[in-house]
Formats: structure tokens, sequence, C-alpha cells
């Protein structure tokens, strides 16, 4: 079992017919992913590789089936494309693009929030999901993942992604999903909409969490797991030596109240039951501890 | 981008936001001129992008052109926090019966736009948040909605604050949200917000943060931008389109994705050394991306070793390796460059430099061997 994605995902990639969008479009079609078709305005009736392109998504979903898109469109016109996507009825938009603007992200969260409640939105941001062996939506390189479980990874850096999957795949140890949800300000979807799926996928035996300075998604997550979730959670927070973020007037410092720093989130996860790591190259040595563990 | 307070004054200015009359000044003379042209007595004020200017000495009311001139001499080539004054802005002095406290940013938890108004405004806003938070009112406003008169007002009569400044107050709540939304800013802040003797509302000070990713539709930002204070060696790391921070360590960094540069900044920690800077590269970055990289960070006279931690997603192995050799044959490069590469077409890229391998670049399979090594060149390099 996975979560998100699988076989039966049908995938329409947004700017399928830019430099981006096939090169990752085709290598995910490659990879086993069930690419059913692009949408490029003005490019209907064509196609990429024999995947048929659509001038629109509605049109895509109409002959197609399409229930996933994946978003190359560039940052300027990335956010009318999740919009177009969850109006023409797609439960999952993954948006790989990033610089999309704050305000226009704002008002496509909540247009998403009011008008589209059948739409998960991954990303923006990010480098999408894959489920090993299933599917690949985005950008991970699929070779560098290990088909079969047991663990679920959630991370909020594309790269320490990759890390995590490395580390397992190094030790051996399979994935049933992994996700990255973005950098940006705020992912469509967060760390706990993942654990919860991890935590009702009954394949996903442990998961890694990877969080970052800034924000306080790290501390909701701990408390998340401390509440409701009896799955082992190894955790790695990257920045503890980075320097201070841009400092975003006083409205920054009232709103955070002093969190955000890597130290807090550290001790949040640990307090929440987390096994965390000091270094992202002890991810998979500390999951086969923990694996070890369980029965 | 963040905005000095006379650039941040125009910005709330052009959508009605009340502000004092005030002119900038570089030097004594344009500042007596501008005293003469607004009235005594004037604010003249120091035009950093730090606060707590005015516990540093950097803001003076000037009663006469006298003062302007003394005041201006005082304060330009002042260093406030480490910057130093090259401007002053010279306003209207006002004096405030009261100052209140007022912002909108966006609220990641909520999904929404955040409006923090206070009665208590003032140099101490961040410790009355912390002591009396009842005495902030937050307030959300939707992104699809906006912010509607009806709102503001109740936004004024939740935070408490009654009287004759109170329709003033609200019609200026619309104008800066008006500000926030369509200046693609990412924080609007009036701290104070002063209600003077008059009656009227004004800003007597602007944080204003613009959204660098919304930049292509304000060309009009340019005009800011020759204003901004940097360090040199981030002004050179933004012209090339790069994230760079400087610190004061010996190994220079260059990675692609926050998460990951942050994550090697660690493990250098890790390793006994400290890092020179953070750069990140971003996802994708074309071989000439990387050269790029490699010129700011080489630039930083205390950079002894330059580790280069890429695991390519959207990044590309091969242009990654390329960019380096490119680098090798184009920039003076004065320290030894450590790679560690992974990812999408890593072996390309492994191959590529495998045929430049010298003391100069060294490949290294893991991060954490990678960084023992620049840590252990840059130490050598020291001594």
């Amino acid at each position: 079992m996975s979560i998100l994605v699988d076989k039966s995902t049908r995938v329409v990639v947004q700017g399928l017919t830019g430099s981006q969008g096939r090169f990752h479009g085709l290598r995910n079609r490659a990879y086993g992913t069930n690419v059913v078709a692009g949408v490029t305005p003005g490019k209907g009736g064509t196609d990429v590789d024999g995947i048929p392109v659509f001038d629109t998504v509605a049109d895509a979903v109409a002959a197609t089936g399409c229930d996933a898109s994946l978003v190359f469109v560039p940052a300027r016109g990335a956010a009318a494309a999740v919009v177009e996507a969850a109006d023409a009825g797609v439960a999952l938009v993954v948006c790989i693009t990033e610089g999309i603007p704050l305000h226009d992200e704002a008002r496509t969260f909540a247009h998403l929030l009011r008008n589209c409640p059948g739409t998960r939105l991954l990303g923006p941001n990010c480098p999408g999901v894959i489920s090993p062996g299933l599917a690949n939506l985005g950008i991970t390189p699929g070779e560098i993942a290990l088909p079969g479980g047991p663990v679920g990874v959630v991370s909020r850096s594309g790269t320490l992604t990759y890390q995590a999957l490395q580390e397992l795949t190094q030790k051996g140890i399979g994935q049933t999903t992994c996700v990255g949800i973005g950098g940006d300000p705020v992912p469509g979807t967060g760390f706990i909409d993942c654990l919860r799926l991890f935590q009702a996928d009954p394949d996903t035996r442990a998961v890694i969490l990877i969080g970052e300075i800034g924000g306080a998604d790290e501390e909701a997550a701990a408390a998340y797991i401390a509440a409701e979730m009896d799955k082992p959670v190894v955790a790695y927070v990257a920045g503890v030596t980075a320097p201070a973020g841009r400092r975003m007037g006083h409205a920054g410092a009232i709103v955070s109240g002093g969190k955000g720093g890597a130290a807090a989130k550290i001790e949040a996860l640990q307090d929440a039951g987390a096994s965390v790591v000091l270094s992202p190259t002890e991810l998979g040595d500390r999951m086969v501890e923990v694996l070890a563990t369980l029965s | 981008m963040d905005l000095l307070e006379h650039a941040g004054k125009r910005v709330l200015a052009a959508h009605g936001v009340p502000v004092p009359i005030g002119h900038l000044a570089v030097d004594v003379e344009q500042a007596v001129a501008a005293g003469a042209a607004i009235g005594y007595p004037v604010a003249v004020k120091a035009q950093v992008p730090v606060g707590g200017r005015g516990k540093a000495g950097g803001i003076k009311v000037a009663g006469d052109a006298e003062e302007v001139a003394a005041a201006t001499a005082a304060i330009l080539g002042m260093s406030i926090k480490g910057h130093v004054v090259r401007r002053v802005w010279v306003e209207e002095a006002l004096a405030a019966a009261r100052e209140l406290y007022l912002s909108f940013t966006f609220d990641r938890s909520a999904k929404r736009h955040l409006g923090l108004l206070s009665g208590r405004g003032g140099v101490d806003i961040e410790e009355v948040a912390a002591e009396y938070p009842e005495a902030i009112h937050r307030f959300h406003v939707d992104p699809l909605d906006g912010l509607s008169s009806a709102a503001a007002q109740a936004a004024v009569d939740g935070a408490g604050i009654t009287g004759d400044a109170a329709e003033p107050l609200a019609d200026l709540l619309v104008k800066l949200f008006d500000a926030y939304v369509a200046e693609d800013a990412e924080l609007v802040e009036v701290n104070p917000l002063a209600v003077v003797a008059d009656g009227r509302v004004l800003a007597l000070d602007a944080k204003v943060i613009l959204d660098d990713n919304a930049a292509w539709r304000h060309p009009g930002w340019e005009e800011w931008r020759d204003l901004e204070d940097l360090d040199p060696r981030e002004r050179a790391a933004r012209e090339r389109g790069l994230t760079y921070v400087g610190l004061d360590g010996s190994v220079g960094i260059i990675g692609n994705g926050a998460g990951l540069v942050m994550s090697t900044l660690d493990v250098v920690a890790q390793a006994g050394g400290r890092a020179a800077n953070f750069l990140d590269v971003g996802g994708g970055a074309s071989a000439d991306v990387i050269t790029a990289a490699l010129e700011v960070v080489n630039a930083d006279p205390a950079v002894r070793a330059i580790f280069v931690n890429i695991f390519g997603g959207i990044t590309r192995g091969e242009e990654v390796a390329n960019g380096i050799v490119e680098a090798l044959g184009r920039v003076d490069l004065h320290s030894p460059i450590v790679v560690r590469l992974d990812g999408t077409n890593a072996e390309e890229g492994r191959a590529i430099l495998a045929s430049h391998e010298s003391d100069r670049l060294i490949s290294r399979p893991t991060m954490e061997v990678a960084a023992a090594t620049a840590v252990d060149l840059a130490g050598s390099a020291a001594r």
C-alpha cells in the first residue's frame, strides 16, 4: 500500500511541452507512472512522445479521466494552473513550481478551501510525491527509492528528502510513499495531513519526518505525534547552525512568540516521543534500530 | 526586499495612507532646505534597514535651520547596528497624543492574512505583546474577500479603540490593507501609528517588506533596489540570482535547496569547521549558475575551501559538473573545491568531474566525508 498515489493514479502534466515538464513528465512515465495527458494552452491536439496534449485541464479530464495533476508551469502562471486543475475536479494537484508570489498563493489556497473541497494541493515549491515502484509525480530521482515499505517519509525540504531516501535505500529499507510538502510559507498539504495518512496506512510501520527552521509546523507535528500516533517517528531538523532568518518586523516576533528555532523544534519532537538525529546521514542507521524494536 | 522608511511611506501614501510631509536628504544642505520647505519643528531620521534607530540616536527633532544642520551632521555617517547612515529623512515633527500599532502579514497556519492592531503602540510593542497578549487585537482577512469597511470597523472596536480616532482609523486600515495586497507586500507595519492633537491619524513610521517573487509585475521596484543597504557579497549574489547570506567562517558552501544547504552548515559544524556563507543555487541550476556561485564564494577573502553539496532532483548532475569545470578554467579560484554529487544524472556529472580531478577539485562520495575533507583543507590552508 501507499498513500496519495499508486499504479491507478492517472496523471496530467500541466506544462508538459516546456523543457522541465517534458524532461520530468517523460521521466515519470518511464518510472511507471500512468501519465495520460499533458496540458498547454494553444497546443491542444499535439502530443509529447505519444502523450496527448490538451488546451485545458477540463478537456484532459473529459478525454482521459485523469485524477491527478503535476504542475510545471512557470511561476507567473502556476497559481492559475493550480486553480484550473482544481476547478476541473482533479483530486490531487502537485505543484513543483517555485517562486510563486505570496499573494497569488494566498488567493489560490482560499479558492481551493472555499470552492474545491475535493482537491488536495501538494506544494507549491516541492519535489512531489513518490510511491516507490508504483508512481512518481515530481522531480525525485526514482532510482534512489526502494519499493516495498515499510517506511513513510514526509519532508519540508526537497533535497533532504532525496538524502533520506538514499540513506534508507542504502540500508535496504524500502519506502511506502515519500512526500515532499515543499518549502513555501504555506504548504497545501502539511506534516499532519501526511502523518495522519501514514498512521492509517497498514503497510507503513514507521515514519521519517524532516523539518527545518522557521514557522511552527514541526511543533504542531510533534503535538499530533504525541496525541495520535503509535507508529515510531524518526526526525531531523535542518538549521541548527543556520543564521537567523530575515526579520519580519515586530509582527514576525509577535506572531512567532519566540518559536521557530531548531532547538525548540527538536525538543518538541523529542518530547513527543520521536527519535531525533542530528545529521541527515544518520537517518538510515537510526531507522534500522527503530525497526528492530518492532515485533 | 526590505524598504527603508522613506520608500515605505511613499508606497503607503500612494494608497491614501496619511503620512507626515517629508523629504530625503543626503547632506546638510539638502536637509536644511527640506526643513525650510516643511516648516519647523522637523524630525531628522536616519534611513537604515534596522529597528532601534531612536534608541541609537538616529532620530532627532530640530526647531530651526541650525538645529537641522547639527542633527544631520551628527546622524550622517553614524553606524547603527552595522549600517552606516548615508541618507536622512526630514519630515514634519508631529506630537502624538496617542501611539497605536498596526500591521498586516500572512498567517501560515490559518492560510489567511492576519491583521494586528493595538492601542499600545510604540517602541516597546514586543514587550507589550509578550506581557499583555490581550493588548494586541488579532483579526484574519480572507484573501478572496479582502477587508471591508465593516470588518475594519469591527477590528477597531475589537482593539478597544474608541473616540474621534475610530473612524479615520478604520478608513486607514482599509487603505493599508489595499497597499499590502496591491504592492505584493509580505509585511506592512506602522509603529507608531499616531493620533495627533488635531485628531488626524498618521503613519509616523513604515516598515514594508516586498515579495521578491512578485518583482516581475512591479517594474517600479528597481528604484528602491538601488537604495538597498546590502553586504557587498550579498549584492553580488543577488545580481546573479542566487540566495546568499554571508557568515564568518572559512568553508564556502554551495548547495541546492535551502534545507540541504542548512544541513550542510550543520554537518560542517559537526566536522569542526565553520561556514563562510549560506548559498542556495535553487532548483534546476544551469552550468552558468554554478559558475556564478563559485565566483561569488571565491570573492570572499575569508574562504579557504569550497564545499559544493548537490543532491539533484530538478538540478542535473552534468550541469553542475560543467559549471564547476567552467569555473576552473575561467575564474582565478584561490581555494580547493570539494564536491559531493548525487541524484539526477549524477553518474554523468561524476564522470565529467573525474576527468578533471586534482588537488584543486576533489570528489567525495558522501556529505559527511566531503564535509570532513573541506574542513580539513580549510584548516590546513589557514595554518
